[in-house]
């Protein structure tokens, strides 16, 4: 941990991150969130540890980047595996993991009216998607035959729906006072609103929106789960290569494709820099920058630059 | 994109976060204003200076009149209106029950039930339902020419089709009577004798949570049949010839993705899809030739070493504008939009209405 970490060369401005066994990254969408959580995998997966992603509702964006297939737990790297949460199948888990017999929870899930109530409970989806990363990370995991991960990195949804999965175990340990589920709510929550247990990565991009709600989250996410923002990253930051005396020789060359490509370039570059300043003035966490990497063409050869980044950071 | 519009009274913009659908809907109504109808565009979740800008700073659910002083010296002659509103979807909902609640005791029941706070508030799907609920209730209230609505930032665009379908079909009463009696779902379940399924059940959630569910679903029990003819109403409008969706999309690669997607579901709905506008487009104007035969030149006028970065930045924006060329193919070939609408990346903000006039000149380009 970083009290007792020898005085590094350079200063690591997120060291212990990954010492958590669950790290929420989370972000606007589009700002390359999973890009982010397939990297911070392959850099904890580096530092020997058992490491899982967890994405939420078929979305397979990580495994799109590593290759996997879904919602069975695979190794994509050494170390390094994925799985993509189905509410159904977390469903069926949980049933039969909870109940006397497998065929009391079929005789359950194969109900209509048991469909129905399931379906309408308002957060009962986030709950048992949270309820299985929950699992995951466990020492003991409930799944039979199960080994533990080190890390377990969640690939939330959009920032507003992250903060909703984040909240739904202690919506539910609050409305149901007693019973199994509200007691499971609240091991869950204690979990979840743990500093020590959960870090949290908010991903944006140093452009207008995505600055505003990384701030918008740094607000909310005391109040709705008690935690703070651990790592703010701005990804996919564009080279500032021109220096003023060099912008004025371009304004003043003669104008040509390269020359205007380059201008516009600068002009991309000067924005963002602008927006990461505003990022880093109001953000309480330290902020990352990762370089920007051409998304069309992502695997794991192009995210090692994302990967050696945080490999620095953290 | 006039010719795309005309005769249509709503306009969706739907697409995946972060491409520019909120700049994109509030571009297109303020050029439908411009020419002459009452436009009210409902965005989501705009950016506060965009907000600022038309003047929504007050969040208060219904449409504001937007200054057509703020157009003045920005080359936009606003001839009919331009409305704009932010939804507030906790409070489109707690309207709706307010409306449909047959009494004033139903009304306070539903209001005050923590199942129905969850429901109305974070949960994923309100958003969508509100936003076509409020969209619905706009386009009855006959106020407006056209409507434009800028869609929720919901990772799965099906949420937003399907919000209609899912609110009718889980108040359908199904739900509900299996609830509201436990015999009746023990009965639905495996026939006579499974109290057992619901003592696990009760044992599993713990009373309260079942009551809460209880005190829910029976005071919903009185709004069904409103809820349901409102849910039926926005499909049908939803489906109305004078409906159109538009997709909003980036060159990146998940927004292409999730617009082919969509695209697909639209046609699976029978619901019009009436083009694509594909934002920040990388394009190289005036010539993209390659770097080689400049190079020279550029070397004389700019010295080596600036030439040398020049060489590289052209190189990389010219790699950017081929990817960017290669997604709108994709997305012509999946979609069967073969002249999209393209949107250059804009060198500066588009948070104000320089911003929304430059988007507009693109989007209504002859």
């Amino acid at each position: 941990m970083s009290a007792t970490a020898p005085a590094a060369r350079r200063p690591r401005p997120a060291a212990g991150l990954l010492e958590k066994p669950l790290v929420v990254v989370t972000g606007k969408g589009g700002v390359g969130k999973s890009t982010v959580a397939a990297a911070l995998g392959l850099a904890a997966a580096r530092r020997g540890k058992r490491t899982i992603i967890a994405e939420v509702a078929r979305r397979d964006d990580v495994s799109r980047v590593l290759g996997g297939t879904g919602v069975h737990e695979d190794e994509l790297a050494p170390g390094l595996h994925h799985i993509s949460i189905d509410p159904e199948d977390a469903l069926e888990q949980y049933l039969v993991d909870q109940l006397p017999s497998r065929a009391l929870a079929d005789v359950l899930l194969s109900s209509r009216g048991f469909g129905y109530l399931a379906a309408a409970t308002p957060g009962l989806r986030e709950l048992l998607t949270v309820g299985k990363v929950w699992e995951l990370a466990q020492e003991d995991r409930r799944t039979p035959g199960a080994r533990p991960y080190d890390l377990v990195i969640l690939d939330a949804p959009a920032t507003g729906h992250g903060v909703a999965i984040l909240a739904a175990p202690r919506t539910f340990a609050d409305a149901a006072l007693m019973g199994r589920i509200a007691r499971q709510g609240r091991i869950i929550d204690a979990m979840l609103s743990d500093p020590a247990q959960t870090g949290v990565v908010a991903v944006a991009r140093a452009e207008e929106m995505p600055v505003n709600e990384t701030l918008a989250l740094q607000d909310a996410l005391p109040v709705t789960v008690g935690l703070q923002i651990d790592v703010v990253v701005a990804n996919g930051l564009l080279p500032d290569r021109f220096s003023a005396a060099e912008v004025d020789a371009l304004r003043a060359a003669p104008p040509s494709p390269p020359v205007r490509a380059a201008l516009i370039a600068h002009a991309r570059a000067r924005a963002q820099r602008a927006q990461l300043a505003r990022l880093r003035r109001a953000a309480r966490a330290p902020v990352l920058t990762l370089p920007f990497v051409s998304a069309a063409l992502l695997d794991a050869a192009r995210i090692e630059p994302l990967v050696r980044a945080l490999e620095r950071a953290l | 994109m006039r010719r795309r519009l005309a005769g249509k009274r709503v306009v969706v913009c739907a697409g995946s976060g972060g491409v520019g659908k909120t700049t994109t809907s509030a571009a297109l109504a303020m050029g439908l204003a411009a020419a002459g109808a009452r436009v009210a565009v409902v965005t989501i979740d705009p950016a506060r200076r965009l907000a600022n800008s038309l003047g929504l700073e007050g969040l208060d659910n219904e449409p504001r009149l937007v200054d057509p002083a703020r157009f003045e010296g920005h080359g936009i002659a606003m001839r009919g209106e331009l409305w704009a509103m932010m939804l507030d979807p906790k409070r489109t909902f707690d309207e709706l029950v307010e409306r449909l609640a047959p009494d004033a005791g139903s009304r306070d029941d539903v209001l005050a039930n923590r199942i129905y706070q969850q429901l109305s508030g974070a949960v994923a799907g309100s958003q969508e339902f509100t936003a076509v609920a409020k969209l619905y209730e706009l386009d009855r209230s006959g106020r407006f020419d056209v409507l434009v609505l800028d869609t929720p930032p919901s990772r799965n665009a099906l949420d937003f089709l399907d919000a209609p379908d899912r609110l009718t079909g889980f108040l359908e009463g199904r739900a509900l009577k299996v609830f509201l009696a436990p015999t009746g779902l023990a009965a639905r379940v495996v026939g006579a004798g499974t109290g057992v399924v619901f003592s696990v059940l009760r044992r599993l959630t713990g009373m309260d949570l079942l009551d809460d569910l209880g005190v829910f679903f029976r005071a919903l029990g009185g709004l069904v049949d409103g809820f349901r003819e409102r849910a039926e109403g926005v499909k049908a409008l939803l489906g109305d010839p004078a409906t159109t969706f538009l997709i909003v999309s980036s060159p990146e690669r998940e927004p292409v993705e999730e617009a082919i997607f969509f695209r697909g579901k639209l046609a699976d709905h029978g619901m019009p899809f009436g083009g694509l506008v594909v934002n920040r487009v990388r394009a190289l104007n005036g010539g993209g030739g390659p770097p080689g035969a400049d190079a020279e030149s550029l070397a004389g006028a700019l010295g080596p070493k600036l030439a040398a970065k020049v060489t590289r930045a052209y190189a990389e924006e010219r790699a950017l504008a081929e990817r960017d060329a290669a997604a709108i193919e994709r997305l012509r070939a999946a979609t069967g939009d073969a002249h999209p609408v393209v949107v250059p990346q804009l060198a500066g903000d588009v948070h104000d209405i320089d911003g929304l006039v430059a988007v507009h000149g693109h989007l209504f380009a002859a």
